[in-house]
């Protein structure tokens, strides 16, 4: 299983000044060819200012970068046509139809008019904007300028995509429609590297991950091994009246593996969410709503930064 | 066979034009010759005849066809260029793919390179109507027209790059394109200009390409050899292209 095929990224000691402020901060990475990527991590961890190190855009200040094993600095156009990419706001065309700029964008790749037209036809379909072809891009919906901008990213058939936050901004149902394409992408052997902020996101998609916060890489894995190497199974999510809260807390001590007190809620790392729940109970202890649950990367997150992931 | 890259980047160009052509309709066909009725023939009317017989409006023609070349490089290269550079973040997508800063500047160049061809054709067939420019003359001139208008692409598209806002466009037009206009031997030679700004007219594309327009149109000699006059509209043109092109990789590059 561990050939050791080429990482199509690799990083080590990258680093991204911005004068005086350190965006990234040393970081070390492979990313294994067909695999899903990602990059997890609140506002201003470093993700963007990595992905667009990646996708040869942005010059690296220090380290060590290889993309395809080419380097950015010297072969930046090469790598730029082999990658698709997703950027965090939509940088569609407002003024061209959904099918214009499918077609201006595949011309940028050189890209014959008798290789676009078929390609447009398959990604219309894929991305379900069929019936919007021929409308302009502004009136889209969120949900549908993102597919438009993933579809647009795939019209050079690209060996590796780079989707920076792709599901930032949608409502429940466009993230579901939305996750289900980049798996099925998945499938087809595409290599995926996706930041995101949004726990369940990076469940849902990624092989493996690595936790940033603050330019720094905090903790790397895949979801399954982060949860079992930094948190305990289950999650026993309680709420109680402000009035006698700190009382209440104070007679949880000793439930669970630990305590982690929130604004709004207490959180007991377990590894048996309902036997905590009756410990809980037979303490004579009233939380006003109760939640037992699996654990999840956001646990992860508060368990190596003492901070949760807001938005 | 592949296409050259600054003319697949003219093509997004051309895509949008045909989505927003009715906006600039006016401006880029009507506007130029409602100065040519007003200016040339109405107010005209009450100039004398210059050298030769020649009457007002058809020495003003190519004056304003050159203008029109300025006005449709400093248009085109304005809000578009914001629009692509921050209102929409085109040019952030095309950079993303295989293309260089300094395949979108040649693109640029190339896209309205056209377009100032598009509307300088078309008012050389009105002043050679309502002008009576010489067909032939008209159609030399409007080449020195398209090396005026080339001579401000660069510039005007660096300056957007350079400010990168609202407020320095609009100051564009009020400061910098409307005085050109106005005081480049467009409406009246510059040698009626106060002796010390018959200088500052010299350092004007506008001013060069009136010059040559006007020598190719009605055969009045140009103030310095022509090749001079072609010499410097070809420099700054380069060096507009230079500088936007290191403007566009400060900004979008980081």
């Amino acid at each position: 299983m561990e050939q050791m095929q080429q990482p199509v990224v690799s990083a080590r000691a990258l680093t991204k000044h911005f004068g005086d402020f350190v965006a990234v901060d040393s970081v070390d990475f492979d990313v294994r060819p067909g695999e899903a990527f990602g990059f997890l991590g609140p506002n201003g961890a470093g993700k963007s200012s990595t992905m667009r190190m990646i996708g040869a855009v942005s010059p690296i200040t220090s380290g060590d970068l290889t993309v395809f094993g080419l380097d950015p600095a010297a072969d930046g156009r090469e790598i730029r046509s082999r990658l698709g990419v997703v950027p965090q706001d939509d940088n569609l065309d407002q003024e061209l139809t959904v099918e214009e700029n499918l077609i201006i964008y595949g011309r940028y790749f050189d890209l014959p008019r008798s290789v676009i037209r078929p390609r447009i036809d398959e990604l219309l379909a894929f991305t379900q904007l069929e019936d919007r072809r021929h409308s302009r891009v502004e009136p889209l919906s969120g949900g549908m300028k993102r597919r438009l901008t993933i579809a647009r990213s795939l019209i050079s058939q690209p060996d590796l995509v780079l989707l920076d936050e792709p599901t930032t901004g949608l409502d429940p149902q466009a993230r579901h429609l939305l996750w289900e394409r980049l798996y099925q992408l998945k499938e087809r052997g595409v290599t995926l590297i996706i930041t995101t902020h949004y726990m369940d996101e990076a469940e849902q998609l990624c092989d493996r991950l690595v936790i940033m916060d603050r330019g720094k890489i905090v903790a790397e894995g895949s979801p399954a091994q982060l949860i079992a190497n930094h948190t305990t199974r289950e999650v026993l999510e309680l709420r109680f009246r402000s009035e006698g809260r700190q009382e209440s807390i104070d007679r949880l001590q000793g439930i669970g593996k630990k305590l982690e007190v929130l604004a709004d809620r207490v959180l007991v790392s377990t590894e048996d969410a309902e036997a905590s729940l009756a410990e809980v109970w037979a303490r004579e202890l009233h939380p006003v709503a109760n939640l037992v649950r699996r654990s999840t990367l956001e646990d992860v997150f508060l368990a190596l930064t003492g901070r949760t992931l807001v938005d | 066979m592949s296409t050259p890259t600054a003319i697949r980047v003219a093509e997004s160009g051309w895509r949008r034009y045909k989505h927003t052509w009715r906006a600039s309709l006016f401006s880029s066909f009507v506007n130029p010759v409602m100065l040519l009725l007003a200016m040339g023939i109405g107010l005209g009317s009450l100039v004398d005849d210059g050298p030769g017989g020649l009457v007002y409006v058809t020495w003003l023609a190519p004056g304003l066809l050159a203008n029109i070349a300025m006005q449709t490089a400093a248009g085109e290269s304005s809000y578009p260029v914001m629009a692509g550079m921050k209102w929409n973040k085109t040019y952030d997508a095309m950079l993303a793919g295989p293309l260089a800063t300094s395949d979108i500047v040649l693109g640029h160049v190339s896209w309205v390179s056209f377009r100032i061809v598009q509307v300088t054709a078309v008012f050389a067939v009105v002043a050679v109507w309502l002008a009576d420019l010489d067909p032939l003359g008209a159609v030399a001139a409007t080449g020195a027209a398209l090396l005026t208008g080339m001579a401000f692409i660069g510039l005007v598209t660096a300056y957007t790059a350079k400010f990168n806002n609202e407020t320095s466009l609009a100051n564009l037009f009020r400061y910098i394109v409307v005085p050109l206009f106005l005081f480049s031997g467009v409406f009246f030679p510059i040698s009626q200009l106060p002796g010390f700004m018959q200088p500052l007219a010299w350092l004007t594309p506008l001013w060069h390409g009136v010059e040559l327009s006007r020598w190719l149109a009605v055969g009045i000699d140009t103030a310095f050899s022509p090749m001079l006059h072609v010499g410097y509209l070809l420099v700054v043109g380069v060096l507009g292209f230079v500088l936007a092109v290191r403007l566009f990789e400060e900004r979008l590059v980081k």
